[in-house]
């Protein structure tokens, strides 16, 4: 029996059914809490959608997806940019453990680039490190990294001992820099800090902005000169996405981070405008970098061909000329073609098939775009790490309660740059573009752009993920390396989104064919039906010690 | 063997009155061993006649994990066995991981083995008990019996009554039992009585009171025990009778901390409101 996206429907009421069932297993406390998180969605006028818990602390004992801040931090936000050494202060599991773990590629430009990403530094701390205190071996790791390599610059991490013994990794940092005439900076991204990864982001981010950003003043040729923040290139997503904006004569001044250098980062405030592709990763640095700088942004998405042809519209637009519009057309004219190809003929095969996603703060939204264009509908998705304006859209901002875990990670005043701040836009030119509909600094969210009835679920458990897979019989669920076993044994095929297992490039053009043809692969495999698991063949399994 | 530590307020004079002590009970014919766990690494100067050179961390730090016994204990007074925990200086790293490192290196070095035949181990804390570190000598059977330094100064006593709150918590789970409080006099107007009602409020005795004798200082700066350097001294005799007590001491109770109020309305009815 053949069915279609459109007639899987589920009633309010089964939907409701379902989750009261999975919150009537745990203790009330935590049915409470999770009750605010799992959320049916339903849109009202002008996007309304429910309000979400996001961004709040996982209970104890449940068996979270989420990674640590230190994750965010080093791993997400630094790990990408080849030409910086980073030096991750504490026990060698750490560093060993962040160390090209996300799949982020790099491209140095020829043989003499620096290329530091394929290197695993840690001052590997002991015991008597703890005891006596770390800053003098990462001192000397500092002074050896350096003497070995001679890199622009070094960044420190701190792990969760280096902030119990109070190591003062930022006077460390200020010693060497002065001494090594380099530029060194810390960064305070103890694991236990914040509720999830994205306190890491934003300590990153905000160390970034306030070490390197601005530091390299000079004006690179090109016409259309953007950043693309918020983008890790996974795979070579990033790769792809270069080549696109170089079609249509765009340039990227800095990509933050992936396939990123120090240099990029130093002169990014050279760019005309900002385009936001993870909302929830980076939002805070377009937004300083505009108070700053006068550097406009935008949100894009180049996950989904279609939405690649949007933001790249968008860019266009923002920069007004007809050159660049007729190019954007003659690039998009020209990829379309082989996309719309195998887009139909996996839409012969996936058509009504279903997804569920639990991943990242902007994937799980992002990777609907791609499902849609293969006819193909999410159940069910849910974000690890996002905050509520990334499930509800920037709108409810003001409405955020900012409670002590958010305190706890600096916020920094930025103030215009007296010499630097430059509009790049004059207000007539801005109110212009608005007149016509476009948005500035704007991101809907994920919510009201899935339907009505289907269940959002922030910061999801195994349990919980088991129980949906039961209730859905989804054909493929994403998220991450964590869940991938459990969805694995329940017989349903799953495909990592952050880390894309071995695939990618996924983002733009070319992308969207690899990543139609990988889904239409895994959906379509009936090796699954061939194999019996062992409890089905035998669901009585009788053992016994072998000493007995 | 029994298992001692020595707890109470910084300053109030713990490393004192247990060296004298423990000279107290080597003069007696008891093997003891005295683990020091204050990274000033001061806790058995009286006994080895001197700073013990080679602590405990210091060792481990430079020697890595090859360490023999005898490279971090010592041999002092009456034949007492001396080891010092050491640690980092002020402001960095983390002495009570030290404390704890140090402890289960000594247990793996076999210090406490039924060989060394000891009659007694004291461990002797720094100050208040302010993290898990500086509880290990109570945690998981390590000490079973502590003694509290008190005087009758409000801070003393009020350092006394959270140290219980930390031995109600290690001897539920634990076997740790709180011995008695000594109180090493600062000459405080009624400090006996006061710090016997504090001890009964407590559920425990207090133990012996040491008057305040300036033979102590002298033997302090000599590098001495007052047993060792004036064995005639009537205060070396409070130090005898003090490890006579303990000794003898049956008296071992899971004490019952005070609430703030009781322990300020102690302070007030022994007139130290004025």
């Amino acid at each position: 029996m053949e069915s279609t996206a459109e007639n899987i429907t589920y009633s309010k009421e089964s939907i409701e059914e379902l989750k009261q069932d999975i919150l009537k297993k745990y203790p009330t406390k935590v049915a409470r809490k999770r009750a605010k998180q799992i959320i049916i969605n339903k849109i009202d006028e002008g996007d309304a959608v429910p309000e979400i818990g996001a961004n709040t602390r996982t209970v104890p004992g449940i068996l979270t997806q989420r990674g640590c801040t230190y994750a965010g931090c080093k791993g997400v936000i630094l790990g990408p940019t080849r030409d910086l050494v980073n030096i991750v202060h504490g026990p060698i599991g750490c560093s060993f453990y962040a160390w090209l773990t996300r799949r982020n590629q790099t491209r140095p430009v020829d043989d003499n680039d620096e290329n530091f990403m394929t290197y695993c530094f840690s001052t590997d701390m002991q015991d008597s490190d703890i005891v006596f205190g770390g800053e003098g071996k990462l001192r000397q790791a500092v002074q050896e990294a350096y003497d070995l390599f001679h890199p622009k610059a070094i960044s420190i991490f701190a792990t969760c001992p280096v902030g119990l013994i109070g190591d003062d990794i930022h006077q460390v940092a200020r010693e060497m820099k002065e001494k090594l005439g380099i530029n060194v900076f810390a960064f305070s991204c103890e694991g236990y800090k914040g509720v999830s990864q994205s306190a890491g982001h934003h300590i990153a981010n905000n160390g970034i902005f306030k070490h390197v950003v601005g530091e390299d003043d000079t004006v690179k040729e090109g016409e259309y000169k953007i950043n693309l923040l918020g983008e890790y290139n996974i795979g070579g997503d990033g790769f792809e996405i270069d080549r696109i904006l170089e079609e249509c004569g765009i340039q990227v001044v800095s990509t933050f981070s992936g396939n990123s250098t120090y240099g990029q980062f130093a002169n990014c405030h050279t760019a005309d405008l900002n385009t936001v592709m993870c909302h929830r990763s980076i939002n805070y640095v377009a937004e300083m970098m505009e108070t700053k700088f006068g550097i406009p942004w935008i949100k894009i998405n180049f996950i989904g061909a279609k939405s690649t042809a949007k933001s790249l519209r968008k860019i266009a637009d923002y920069f007004g000329e007809q050159k660049l519009k007729d190019r954007v057309e003659e690039v998009i004219a020209r990829e379309m073609p082989e996309v719309e190809k195998v887009m139909m003929d996996v839409r012969s095969r996936c058509e009504g098939k279903t997804a569920m996603m639990f991943v990242g703060g902007s994937r799980a939204h992002h990777y609907q775009e791609l499902f849609n264009e293969m006819g193909m509908k999410t159940l069910s998705a849910g974000y690890e790490f996002a905050h509520r304006d990334d499930y509800e859209g920037r709108k409810v901002l003001p409405t955020i309660k900012i409670d002590a875990d958010s305190r706890n990670i600096e916020e920094l005043e930025v103030e215009q740059d007296p010499a630097r701040y430059k509009p790049r836009k004059t207000d007539e030119q801005m109110k212009a573009l608005a007149d016509q509909g476009y948005t500035f600094k704007d991101y809907k969210g994920m919510m009201p752009e899935m339907e009505a009835n289907s269940l959002v679920i922030d910061d999801i458990s195994h349990y919980e993920t088991e129980r949906l897979i039961e209730f859905y019989e989804p054909d493929i669920v994403c998220a991450g390396i964590k869940e991938k076993f459990v969805v694995q044994k329940s017989g349903v095929p799953m495909k990592q989104l952050h880390s894309y297992d071995s695939g990618g490039p996924y983002a733009g053009f070319r992308g969207a064919v690899n990543f139609y043809k990988e889904i239409d692969r895994m959906v379509n495999s009936k090796v699954k039906t061939y194999l019996k698991a062992p409890w089905q063949k035998n669901p009585e399994l009788s053992g016994h010690y072998v000493w007995e | 063997m029994r298992k001692i530590a020595i707890y109470g307020k910084g300053g109030i004079g713990k490393s004192t009155t247990t060296q004298n002590t423990v000279a107290g009970l080597a003069e007696m014919g008891n093997k003891v061993m005295v683990v020091g766990c204050d990274p000033k690494a001061d806790s058995t100067r009286l006994l080895l006649g001197g700073l013990v050179q080679n602590t405990v961390l210091d060792t481990l730090r430079e020697e890595g994990e090859d360490v023999e016994l005898e490279d971090v204990r010592k041999v002092g007074f009456g034949g007492t066995l001396c080891t010092e925990s050491g640690g980092p200086e002020p402001g960095v790293g983390c002495a009570g991981r030290g404390i704890i490192t140090s402890i289960n290196l000594l247990e793996q070095l076999g210090a406490y083995s039924e060989d060394e035949k000891l009659d007694y181990v004291f461990y002797d804390v720094l100050g208040d008990v302010v993290c898990g570190g500086f509880a290990m000598p109570i945690r998981e059977g390590k000490a079973q019996e502590i003694y509290i330094v008190v005087s009758g100064e409000m801070m003393a006593m009020y350092a006394a009554n959270n140290i219980c709150k930390g031995i109600v918590k290690f001897a539920e789970a634990g076997g740790v039992r709180l011995g008695g409080l000594i109180c090493n006099s600062r000459k405080v107007d009624n400090e006996l009585e006061m710090i016997s009602e504090l001890a009964a409020q407590l559920g425990t005795q207090m133990i012996h009171f040491v008057p305040r004798d300036n033979v102590v200082q002298r033997a302090e700066i000599n590098r001495k025990t007052v047993i060792d350097y004036e064995p005639a001294n009537p205060q070396a005799d409070e130090y005898r009778t003090l490890a006579k007590k303990i000794q003898e001491n049956e008296m071992l109770v899971i004490p019952k901390p005070l609430p703030i109020e009781n322990l300020e309305k102690l302070l007030i009815d022994y007139g130290l409101a004025g």
